[in-house]
């Protein structure tokens, strides 16, 4: 690698192992979202040749206020799968490391953290099972618990009611997805240096003061990548729907991306699905940017 | 946090009559299998086990391989525009998948390889092996160079090279991808659901998701299916905890 002309010859030389990768990557990633963004321009059954419409399908969008409400719904799935967990998992992290490790050791806190991430493994649809089974309206868990300790009187069909549905919704999915920040932030506190802590004890700071001074802006990298993270996960809150409870009742938990299913494969309103699913990915991708240009920012004011 | 698994344990071992009559919280009288057994046979549990074991293993190793030659493009080669090629590939990982599943079912339909294992097996080898080059590329940019200039010298040529040098030393990160992307093609729904209608040909995801849409099971059966299609991955979780939360954490840190 003398000349630049042959370190260029010599780059060359790896491109074909970069060729199925592209090839696949074409197919399967590629002509599909173009092919998506095109139909979303169209009027199609699935069937038969689709005939273009223009911009219609964003303007009957602008309208639909279903598909407004499937967004609001969003907002509040962002709270339940990316900004509770991410609050909840850095106190979480913070007690595990901070007491629980220092008083009963490190297998005690690694014990505890292992237990809450399982159900982060578990398939979503299988969480789904169990809390729709635990939720149930007659002889379910929560209920039969509910009047066992006196408040019998707050028993209820937790996904059945249009008023509780996507609360309900919400409680599952912070079940589901502490496990992720928690395990993220353990890790980032264990880069953090431990004489900062003692300065901070000698100055007779409180835990929370520890917490809120210390442990927040040393692991703030680590809190911008989980809530980028899980915010977009949020935003493809499919399988959590489908099984919980199909967007019902009457619409109460609806979401685009079960809203974009609904048009594809029930309504067979192909047109209209695509236009949804490219709006979800316009929010995916602004999201990212908005994420990405604050993480920069932040980066920058540190140098 | 664990009581969930603890009740679902408890029901999945009752008797539908035990259940009515002593409630959910109750602990089992006895071991009773039936439910689980009935449930068993009547999904065909084995088979949908064995296609989710077959899907997720193909694309683990598949998915590795694929990375394994795109980031040997791009970290090794650092071939031209990488960053272009890094971003695009990103983004087959951030996109939604709802913008690309009705595109994908017709091609799969105009192909002839719907309702096909092997098509969902192409579909999550290409996403998954985005992350996975995302990753690779960026371990493999720290690789060594001398270590690639001594086996040059000695006359190995680039194959040789990826698979004698390169992947030896890479290997503990091809060892967490391959556990994640087994997780995460064994945890993935709607593609899966789209694709795999046929009962021969479902996963584990999909048989008990679609059984709990129709709202046919009574309590002890969804306890039994609950338990089934947890216990899989506890057993696999428990295995690989650790390779799991390197992972995690490794891929954090990188941003």
């Amino acid at each position: 690698m003398t000349t630049g002309s042959s370190t260029g010859r010599h780059r060359l030389a790896y491109l074909p192992y970069l060729i199925p990768g592209l090839l696949l990557f074409t197919g399967v990633i590629g002509v599909p979202f173009l092919m998506n963004t095109g139909t979303s321009f169209t009027e199609w059954a699935g069937v038969g040749t689709p005939t273009w419409v223009g911009l219609d399908n964003y303007r009957e969008l602008a309208t639909d206020g279903e598909f407004w409400a499937s967004f609001r719904h969003n907002a509040l799935v962002i709270v339940g799968m990316a900004i509770l967990p991410t609050m909840i998992g850095l106190v979480l992290a913070s007690v595990l490391t901070d007491l629980i490790d220092r008083h009963f050791g490190p297998r005690a806190a690694s014990a505890l953290r292992a237990c809450i991430y399982l159900p982060q493994v578990l398939p979503i649809v299988i969480a789904g099972i169990v809390w729709s089974w635990l939720l149930a309206p007659e002889n379910g868990a929560v209920n039969v618990l509910l009047g066992a300790i006196g408040l019998g009187s707050l028993a209820h069909d937790w996904l059945g009611d249009p008023a509780t549905a996507l609360w309900s919704v919400m409680g599952v999915m912070v079940w589901i997805q502490i496990g992720f920040p928690l395990v993220i932030f353990m890790s980032g506190l264990q880069r953090v240096d431990p004489s900062l802590y003692e300065a901070a004890e000698i100055d007779g700071a409180s835990w929370a003061q520890r917490f809120w001074y210390v442990t927040i802006p040393q692991i703030r990298p680590e809190i911008f990548v989980v809530l980028l993270w899980t915010t977009i996960a949020a935003l493809k809150a499919f399988p959590h729907i489908f099984v919980l409870t199909r967007g019902g009742p009457g619409g109460a938990t609806n979401v685009p991306s079960y809203y974009s299913y609904v048009h594809f494969f029930e309504k067979t309103d192909v047109g209209y699905g695509s236009a949804i699913a490219t709006v979800l990915t316009l929010t995916v991708i602004a999201l990212t940017i908005v994420f990405l240009r604050l993480q920069g920012r932040e980066l920058g004011e540190e140098r | 946090m664990l009581i969930p698994f603890a009740v679902v344990v408890f029901n999945a071992l009752k008797t539908p009559a035990e259940y009515t009559a002593n409630g959910p919280l109750a602990p089992p009288e006895g071991l009773h299998l039936e439910g689980i057994r009935d449930f068993w046979e009547r999904v065909g549990f084995g088979h949908v086990l064995l296609n989710s074991l077959l899907i997720s293993g193909s694309v683990a190793v598949l998915a590795v391989l694929l990375s394994v030659l795109n980031a040997y493009a791009l970290g090794i080669g650092r071939i031209k525009g990488r960053m272009w090629v890094l971003v695009l590939l990103l983004m087959a990982n951030t996109l939604p998948q709802e913008s690309l599943v009705y595109p994908l079912y017709y091609l799969a339909n105009q192909l002839g390889l719907y309702d096909t294992r092997v098509s969902v097996i192409i579909v999550f080898t290409v996403i998954q092996s985005a992350f996975g080059t995302y990753l690779l590329s960026s371990v493999m940019s720290a690789f060594p160079r001398p270590l690639l200039d001594a086996a040059r010298i000695d006359g190995a040529n680039r194959w040789q090279i990826l698979w004698r040098v390169v992947v030896p030393v890479v290997r503990p990160t091809l060892v967490v991808m391959l556990v994640f992307f087994f997780i995460w093609t064994w945890n993935e729904f709607l593609i899966p659901l789209i694709f795999l209608i046929s009962n021969d040909n479902q996963t584990v995801s999909v048989a008990l998701g679609v059984l709990q849409g129709q709202r046919l099971m009574d309590a002890t059966m969804s306890s039994a299916a609950a338990l089934l299609g947890l216990l899989p991955t506890v057993v696999f979780y428990l295995i690989f905890q650790r390779t799991l939360s390197r992972g995690l954490t490794a891929g954090a840190i990188k941003e």
